[in-house]
């Protein structure tokens, strides 16, 4: 999928949470294709102490309206300086880089297993799912209610099951947890969240037989495969999540316990 | 439109610019951002006689300014290289330049002379100056004596243009370059990175896996230019500079203290179509300046 170095227009910047912000980007030509599970390189301008590009996953590409959404996990200065944009300003963006999920084929149940800011690359799986009639559901975790990350629109595209660990939302536990995991069988599960959250769901699926795929987020410099500095040992030896990943088959990864 | 065209011994550039090793993967991983036969040769990812996973993760650390990276030469082998990579990057039309390092004289010229048969890599940058792995590597690079052991085993079987990559972790680099010239090296390159180190203070731990790293980025610029005017007066063999080039301005610095060529490393993570930025902005500086000739401007200090 080729790649593209994009001046993107900043549309509107929600913040959506305190810890969260939404940006929406668009340009004057249509944007390039990208799957669910790439990512984008954005260079973040204005901040001193921010040398590299950040790695922000695909949260949303709305075709109609030209619009691709990255979900920000605000966690230390750049992502902070990149809350503070403005729309009409300009963010520089690589992309789409990486590869994404498998794409799910008909008749198939797929299951999307997201935590926190983890259920970024979700929204779009699910959605573009749907687009191709494959109804997805939607395993979201979260610590309480106030952080489970724009369930209306995961709503629009498939059933959605919670958990939180309060239980002030759905089910009280951890995603793994939730009983609709002992009452459907499902033939594919993509995850995104926490390690250790992806480290449970992949047990489960090995337990169960079912294909799995996790996006890691190990940290990057170039997000091209080119410096190695992102490296993950799998069974063929160190691969780059930026390049080789940042999905994976959980076959690949040395997760067994 | 200024001449560009720079000379490394029998290797002809057709503009000052190159990528460095191991920013610049195999140049394929850059061909959809930039056009890669823009510039004047692209030196490839590190390479060893056997396959070697590098270091564990983590193998970065964002500093003021640049970075930290301890990757440790991660690569599959000359013989991989030779089979599998070098069919897909032969005909791109630039000098395309293998890094080679090693853990033994013996090892480095073994490397070397398998590159040796490759029709279209027509020179090699010997890396003994890697602060990212215990044998081999910079261990070379800091004494005469080991520098020297090195460019000599390795003269005798390469026999195209042998660049050799200086480190800056020296007393006096002049002396580690004057020891690679008596040796037949061609060209010495500098520099490669700074030995550097980062603390998580929370965890009380360091954040590189093998807790020191290479410094690399803007923030090393000033060290590196300083000592690329030092080996220019030291050496009669063409310098190649680098270390924080990332921009025109920089590259223009280099050049005016003495380096024939340029490498742009860290800044094509920042800017993947940077080294091409830099060439326009060269050319446009010299006619600007009224000069004809980016001859005009090496070593004017």
């Amino acid at each position: 999928m080729k790649k593209y170095i994009l001046d993107l227009k900043v549309k509107q910047v929600e913040q959506i949470h305190q810890r969260y912000v939404l940006i929406k980007l668009t340009d004057d030509k249509p944007l390039p294709d990208m799957l669910p599970g790439q990512f984008v390189e954005v260079r973040v301008d204005g901040s001193t102490s921010t040398f590299l590009r950040r790695p922000i996953s695909i949260n949303f590409v709305d075709r109609n309206a030209n619009e691709l959404w990255l979900l920000v996990a605000t966690v230390g200065d750049g992502t902070r300086t990149l809350a503070k944009l403005q729309p009409g300003d300009t963010l520089n963006c690589v992309l789409p880089l990486g590869n994404g999920f498998t794409a799910a084929k008909a008749g198939e149940k797929v299951l999307l297993v997201g935590g926190g800011v983890g259920v970024a690359p979700l929204l779009y799986m699910g959605a573009e799912m749907k687009r191709q009639g494959i109804e997805p559901t939607f395993l979201l975790g979260a610590r309480t209610a106030n952080d489970l990350l724009m369930l209306p629109i995961f709503n629009m595209y498939g059933r959605v099951y919670v958990t939180t660990e309060d239980g002030s939302m759905g089910e009280k536990g951890f995603v793994t947890n939730h009983s609709l995991l002992n009452e459907e069988r499902f033939d594919r599960i993509s995850t995104c969240g926490p390690t250790p959250m992806m480290k449970a769901v992949a047990r489960y699926a090995r337990q169960n037989s079912i294909d799995c795929e996790a996006s890691l987020e190990n940290l990057m410099a170039c997000g091209l495969g080119a410096c190695l500095c992102c490296v993950e040992k799998t069974t063929e030896g160190n691969l780059c999540v930026c390049k080789d990943g940042p999905v994976f088959n959980i076959k690949k990864l040395l997760w067994q316990d | 439109m200024a001449r560009l065209n720079v000379k490394i011994a029998d290797l002809e550039l057709k503009n000052p610019v190159m990528t460095a090793s191991g920013t610049f993967g195999y140049g394929l991983e850059f061909a959809d951002l930039m056009p890669l036969d823009g510039i004047g040769g692209i030196i490839v990812k590190g390479t060893t006689l056997n396959p070697r996973e590098g270091n564990d993760y983590p193998r970065m650390a964002e500093t003021a300014s640049g970075m930290l990276n301890c990757v440790g030469l991660q690569n599959k082998g000359v013989d991989y290289f030779c089979e599998h990579i070098y069919p897909q990057i032969k005909d791109i039309d630039t000098n395309m330049i293998v890094n080679v390092s090693g853990s033994s004289p013996e090892d480095y010229a073994e490397c070397a002379a398998r590159i040796d048969a490759l029709d279209n890599i027509p020179a090699i940058e010997l890396n003994i100056s890697c602060p990212n792995v215990k044998d081999g590597g910079m261990a070379f690079g800091v004494t005469c004596a080991g520098a020297a052991s090195v460019v000599k085993a390795v003269r005798q079987r390469y026999h195209k243009t042998l660049i050799v990559k200086l480190s800056p972790n020296v007393t006096d680099i002049a002396e580690i370059a004057r020891a690679v010239e008596a040796e037949g090296a061609d060209s010495v390159s500098l520099i490669n990175t700074l030995m550097g180190m980062a603390i998580d203070i929370e965890k009380r731990k360091t954040l590189l896996s093998i807790n020191t790293g290479g410094l690399s980025g803007p923030c090393v610029k000033p060290v590196a230019l300083r000592m690329v005017w030092q080996v220019a007066k030291a050496v009669k063999i063409p310098v190649i500079g680098l270390g924080g080039i990332s921009c025109a301005k920089d590259a223009i610095e280099f050049l005016m203290a003495g380096a024939t060529a340029i490498e742009i490393g860290t800044a094509n993570f920042l800017d993947p179509a940077v080294s091409i930025k830099v060439r326009d902005g060269i050319n446009e500086w010299l006619d600007a300046h009224g000069c004809k000739d980016v001859s005009e401007i090496i070593g004017v200090i």
